[in-house]
């Protein structure tokens, strides 16, 4: 932890030096590529949590790709690329880089597969499913927030993503079964039809917590005959034990 | 006597405030903060010492005027300040994120503070002014606070609290018209004071008044639905309860269900409770099978070993483990709920929605509090079922409680177990918190009341279980059977839910459908159980030693030697893992302290700048720490009691209405008494009232417990008149020390009036805070010990009059 801020420094300082490198009419690059790097250095740190030795290095890669900033409310563009949530109207979040991060590698994601987003919020998610190669289709119960979310992927090209507003609790049954879910808002209980839309193998990511702050992440693994098991993920690596009992 | 009359007034408006206030921030934020945001505005009354110490000389030639000033802007900022602080975007849930929200806190204190200033600038003066009928006055001021706060609660039974908003600045003016009637040359104005607060509660607009309500609340989020509407609210001191339909995306409550179910939830009405914590009215129209969902849940667990049960839910919200033990052809069902409105919801308002469910032949409802009913009554059950009450245990906190809760501890164990009938369960159904915390304080609660009942082995009568987000206990009375141990573990099989703890079982068992990174439910429980039991508490990160009446602090799971490594995680998730309840209640004891500091040091610096010390150090000194031990003693016993009667009286609110006005009441009595009591044996100091204070306090320690038992079964009047007789002879002590040393001071160095009233205020929000804290970590015996012992501090450095008094 020690080692993290003289780290972001130097990187910092290299990328002032190399200011260039910011492709044009994106002011941000460079600050995401430094959130890139925290993310990068604080998931090796909660490697092996998740029963995986290493990150899945292309999910940081496709997150680098997507401009945050064009996702998050005009006033709060000085705060897209600080490691946290944001509010985004309605009383809905844009959750904290960093867990979306965790959440999409959780996923196992590959190009080419179907994934399936509940609460689309501003988007955010699905673009980076759709720079993972994935194609997403994604519901949002608020009628502004689908219908905003719907414009702002069209308008930044992401093809691959169909919204839709609609209420996620019953799925999408003409494009199920899906690789991947993502179940953005938490109810009391896990729909049972979302579980039978997953393919066997498939995967299903769900955040538990109050607003602004996941307290764990919920995985939903089918396996290849059609068994169905759930394993608590906490966002970080913490035993509640001082020793073994 | 109007001015007695404008005193109590006054006082009584402002304690009604502070309830109300407590009250609306329910509503519109989270607890929490509400406790913290009213604490540090009642600085408001210590500021209010600093400013008459500064003025007095300006303020006093013109009393009424100043009084009148002060009464009338209290009955405008009271629904200004709350409209200000309603306009700022304090976002408490983006505390850790955003350091903006510390400025728009501060804002809060300084806005909320200003009613309270003119509150207290109010009784400050007339202190200052009529020193010498201190004991009369100060008498009309707590009998006024006592009356404030029965009162208030009366008016949110009668009105939404935006009304009684609107009332309370009416109250101002009107005290703001008694001061002047003592004057010949004043009935005019009296008159056009009077006539304002009576039209002001009419002028205010709704919009100023009415809470918004946080967009990050369950009801505001429910409400963003297409066609979803509200169709009821109904508005009690126990909270408000809304209504809500949504016909288009339908509400689908069925907490902690399993993955595996796949039977349909009927239609569903959502009723919130201060715009949170949900509960659902479910559609039943008599067929059996609608209700399958029900089964679905861990807290259908104790169904599987139970045969035609008689049934007591103790909170039973919308109807749902009514509904579950009717599916599970329960013979009789005793269902009891401490809202009456929200069974008025059910069992009226909504009875044909929900099939006339309070009304069926096999079911009964109870309007009363879970522990105290399951205390009283004479009757056995073959279950007893607590579920999710976190609702319910939302509406206790009050005035000064944190999160007291008496239904989780070791005695509200102990009395559930009583009401078993032989191989019935008590089964208790918690959301599950990871890391695991409530859970195993559940578990080691529930095992320490058996050891304290006799029994050997509490882990063979013990059965846990758990789904992703709700874990439920079972607690029998009696061993498990091989067969039922059988049919506990087919249920959860059946339903992909683990065992966490049966008698006998095996590791390999404990994670199998619903994987965590290692068994911790299964380890802890192990642990508890066993030898290893105060090592675990000891080490392990959360604070998971049993709750009991005496710390009844069962959500308190804060320890310090996990904070370090919480900090250190922060940026990977570990902010969530803090247990921010505690953390807040420090910072507003560290801020409280660093106001007061100021408040009381700020008026001294500056009469020495007017080069007008009044008094030799010692003086001074002494006044500080007798104004300080009072202030601190008072509240500390009166919270310490106030909880040591919520479970005899076992109704939060009759707890804390009948024991606040209580206290203040008899204190105000015995403040009025105190010159002729003291008088009469030749004495000027409080040594006498002191000693009555300490011997009744710590005999009271000794002698409650088994006063309440003898007590227990008297019906609600009947044992709220204990509870007034027991409280008098303490309280009328304790109204003394402050009269008689102001009385004292006002003599040789009148100029400290102010200072000490000033001192005593902030001494006051401090004890409130510091009351809570320890409580949390050493109990309230402790706290009524630490009270007598400031009251003894207060007898010694009384502040000694060179002179003769003319007491």
């Amino acid at each position: 932890m020690f080692l993290r801020r003289p780290l972001i420094f130097i990187l910092f300082l290299t990328l002032a030096a190399t200011g260039g490198t910011a492709s044009a009419g994106d002011d941000y690059a460079a600050e995401r590529r430094l959130l890139m790097e925290e993310i990068r250095f604080d998931v090796n740190l909660t490697a092996g949590l998740t029963g995986r030795k290493t990150f899945h290095g292309n999910v940081l890669d496709a997150m680098n790709r997507v401009e945050r900033h064009l996702f998050v409310p005009l006033l709060l563009r000085p705060y897209a690329y600080s490691n946290r949530p944001l509010p985004i109207g309605y009383g809905q979040t844009i959750s904290q880089p960093y867990i979306v991060a965790l959440m999409t590698d959780l996923l196992d994601p590959e190009a080419g597969q179907t994934a399936l987003e509940i609460g689309t919020g501003s988007g955010y998610q699905a673009a980076v499913l759709a720079e993972l190669g994935m194609r997403v289709f994604t519901m949002e119960i608020i009628e502004a927030l689908a219908e905003s979310a719907k414009s702002r992927l069209e308008k930044l090209g992401y093809s691959s993503v169909t919204a839709r507003w609609g209420d996620g609790y019953d799925g999408w049954v003409e494009h199920a079964p899906f690789d991947a879910i993502v179940v953005t808002a938490a109810a009391d209980h896990i729909p049972p039809p979302l579980v039978a839309q997953l393919k066997a193998g498939g995967r299903m990511i769900i955040p538990v917590g109050a607003r602004f702050m996941t307290q764990q992440l919920v995985l939903v693994e089918k396996d290849a005959q059609g068994g169905v098991t759930t394993r608590q993920i906490l966002p970080v690596s913490f035993v509640p034990f001082t020793r073994a009992h | 006597m109007p001015m007695a009359l404008a005193i109590s007034l006054i006082s009584a408006s402002a304690i009604a405030y502070e309830i109300l206030l407590m009250r609306l921030f329910s509503i519109i934020q989270w607890h929490h903060f509400a406790y913290m945001i009213i604490s540090l505005a009642l600085l408001g009354y210590g500021a209010s010492g600093t400013l008459i110490a500064l003025a007095r000389d300006r303020l006093l030639p013109r009393f009424e005027t100043a009084f009148a000033c002060a009464a009338a802007l209290f009955g405008i900022t009271s629904v200004s300040g709350f409209a200000l602080a309603q306009a700022l975007p304090f976002n408490p849930l983006e505390m850790v994120w955003d350091q903006r929200q510390l400025l728009h806190l501060l804002l809060l204190y300084l806005v909320l503070a200003v009613p309270f200033l003119c509150a207290a600038t109010c009784l400050g003066l007339a202190f200052s002014r009529f020193s010498q009928r201190i004991t009369t006055l100060y008498c009309a001021d707590l009998t006024g606070a006592g009356i404030g706060a029965l009162g208030i609660v009366f008016l949110m039974f009668l009105f939404p609290p935006a009304t009684c908003l609107k009332i309370l600045s009416g109250a101002g003016f009107v005290a703001a018209a008694l001061v002047f009637t003592e004057r010949r040359d004043g009935r005019a104005i009296a008159l056009a004071l009077g006539t304002a607060g009576l039209i002001l509660p009419f002028l205010w607009p709704q919009a100023l008044t009415a809470p918004h309500l946080s967009p990050y609340k369950g009801l505001s989020q429910m409400l963003q639905m297409p066609e979803a509407r509200v169709l009821l609210e109904r508005s009690s001191p126990l909270g408000t309860l809304t209504v809500v339909e949504s016909p288009r995306v339908p509400l689908r409550y069925a907490p902690g269900r399993s993955l595996l179910s796949g039977n349909p939830i009927p239609p569903q009405l959502g009723v919130f409770t201060d715009g949170g914590g949900m509960t659902a009215i479910t559609r039943y129209d008599g067929s059996h099978e609608t209700l399958a969902y029900l089964d679905s849940q861990t807290a259908a667990l104790p169904f599987s070993i139970l045969k035609r049960p008689k049934v007591l839910i103790l909170g039973a919200g919308g109807g749902s483990d009514v509904l579950r033990a009717l599916y599970h052809h329960a013979r009789q069902i005793d269902a009891v709920e401490l809202n009456p409105q929200m069974l008025e919801l059910v069992g009226r308002d909504f009875a044909d929605h929900a099939g006339n469910l309070y009304n069926l032949p096999q079911v009964q409802t109870h309007e009363a509090e879970a522990r105290g009913f399951a205390a009283r009554s004479g009757e056995s059950y073959d279950l007893i079922q607590l579920s999710l009450l976190d609702s319910f245990t939302a509406s206790s906190a009050g005035l000064h409680a944190l999160s007291e809760s008496t239904l989780y501890t070791v005695e509200a164990f102990r009395a559930y177990f009583s009401r078993l009938a032989p191989g019935g369960v008590l089964a208790v159904t918690r959301w599950l918190k990871l890391p695991p915390r409530d859970t195993l304080k559940l578990f080691v609660t529930a095992a320490q009341a058996q050891e304290a009942l006799g029994i050997g082995n509490p882990g063979a009568r013990m059965v846990l279980i758990r789904g992703w987000n709700t874990a439920t206990l079972l607690v029998k009375n009696g061993a498990f059977t091989a067969p039922e141990l059988e049919n506990i573990r087919t249920f959860s099989r059946d339903r992909g839910f683990d065992l966490a703890y049966v008698p006998g079982m095996s590791a390999t068992e404990a994670n199998r459908h619903n994987i965590l990174a290692r068994p911790f439910l299964f380890e802890g429980a192990r642990a508890l159980l066993g030898s290893g039991r105060e090592e675990f508490i000891a080490t392990y990160k959360f604070h998971v030693a049993p709750a009991s009446d005496d710390s009844p602090y069962f959500f308190h799971f804060f320890t310090w030697r996990a904070l370090p490594e919480f900090l250190e995680l922060r940026g990977r998730g570990g902010v969530s893992l803090v247990e921010w309840s505690y953390v807040i209640l420090l910072a507003t004891l560290v801020q409280a302290i660093a106001a007061s500091l100021l408040l009381i040091l700020l008026p001294l610096k500056a009469l020495k700048r007017q080069r007008k010390i009044p008094a030799p150090p010692g003086a001074r000194r002494r006044t500080a720490i007798y104004f300080s031990a009072i202030g601190l003693a008072f509240l500390f016993m009166e919270i310490s009691f106030m909880q040591r009667f919520a479970p005899f009286l076992s109704h939060p609110l009759y707890a804390i209405a009948v024991v606040l006005s209580a206290f203040l009441v008899f204190a105000g009595l015995g403040s009025a008494a105190a010159r002729i009591i003291v008088g009469r044996f030749g004495l000027r100091g409080p040594e006498l009232p002191v000693s009555g204070i300490v011997v009744l306090a710590l005999a009271y320690l000794f002698v409650l417990p088994p006063l309440f038992e003898l007590f227990m079964t008297l019906p609600q009047a009947g044992r709220v008149a204990v509870a007034i007789v027991v409280i008098a002879p303490l309280a009328f002590c304790m109204g003394m020390p402050f009269p008689l040393g102001l009385r004292q001071i006002s003599s040789q160095t009148p100029e400290l009036v102010p200072w000490a009233w000033g001192i005593n205020g902030c001494a006051s929000v401090i004890s409130a805070v510091l009351a809570a804290i320890l409580a949390i970590e050493f109990g309230f015996t402790v706290v009524v010990c630490a009270a007598a012992a400031l009251y003894v501090l207060a007898a010694f450095s009384f502040p000694v009059d060179p002179q003769p008094s003319r007491l």
